[in-house]
């Protein structure tokens, strides 16, 4: 089979909850860079469109440089962020290509956070899956199963 | 392409999972007793068969004429490493999220 290279499809994960603080409070935590480092990853994030950046977690030998190359498309204080979240380096070529919009919403008592990680391709499956929690249990069963525990 | 993106892409398939966790579980088996309780064909058992030694999750013992499949569970290693790191990548971060907001100033 050949894969068609246009209008492939793409799959998202969302993320939405509800939380107990003020949008201006979650809007510091999302987009101030320390404070990101703490919840997120390590990051040199500046709230600036078109301001590159990196991610940067602990490398998985022969699975991932831990490097994930991102670009602000948009920054709306205390609504709305987007950014690029692409696969970095000798990984970039067949990597993920895709993007995280941050949306706020004033609801009472607090904020509704809602995250979407939008542009899997099929081939980025696996990743989406891992990312969003599907692969905990498949490879808990994997495990018992082949005997790997510990 | 790093070998554990194949993990994944080769283990996201069911019938595939399948194979490889009856071959853990029972050791050394042909294509034709893999077939039976496969619930597919035994061409497409082959195919499976295929994928899973080209991600190194399965390796082949020729015995006279019949070849028999085996699991190498050791090959599950980076992604166990991975999913254990990762696994549950954005649910995980909501849950640090909310834990600095509480910590954080007003």
């Amino acid at each position: 089979m050949t894969a068609t290279a246009t209008a492939a499809p793409t799959a998202s994960i969302v993320v939405e909850r509800t939380m107990p603080h003020p949008p201006a409070k979650v809007w510091r935590a999302l987009t101030q860079s320390p404070l990101m480092a703490e919840w997120l990853m390590q990051n040199d994030f500046q709230p600036v469109v078109g301001h590159r950046f990196n991610f940067r977690a602990t490398p998985i030998p022969n699975m991932w440089n831990g490097v994930t190359d991102c670009e602000v498309l948009e920054v709306v204080p205390e609504q709305r962020l987007v950014y690029t979240w692409n696969a970095s380096a000798e990984e970039a070529a067949n990597g993920l290509k895709t993007t995280v919009t941050w949306t706020l919403t004033p609801v009472d008592g607090g904020t509704h956070v809602r995250m979407e990680h939008a542009g899997f391709r099929p081939q980025d499956e696996g990743g989406r899956q891992a990312m969003s929690g599907g692969w905990p249990r498949i490879v808990e069963g994997l495990e018992r199963v082949a005997g790997q525990q510990g | 392409m790093e070998p554990a993106a194949d993990l994944f892409r080769t283990l996201s398939d069911g019938t595939r999972r399948g194979l490889f966790e009856r071959l853990a579980r029972e050791g050394e088996l042909s294509v034709r007793v893999l077939t039976e309780g496969a619930g597919v064909s035994q061409p497409a058992v082959s195919q499976h068969l295929k994928a899973l030694k080209g991600a190194g999750l399965v390796g082949e013992l020729r015995q006279g004429r019949t070849v028999l499949y085996s699991a190498r569970p050791e090959a599950l290693r980076p992604l166990i490493d991975w999913v254990a790191h990762y696994g549950r990548f954005w649910p995980e971060r909501f849950d640090r999220l909310e834990q600095l907001l509480k910590d954080m100033d007003p």
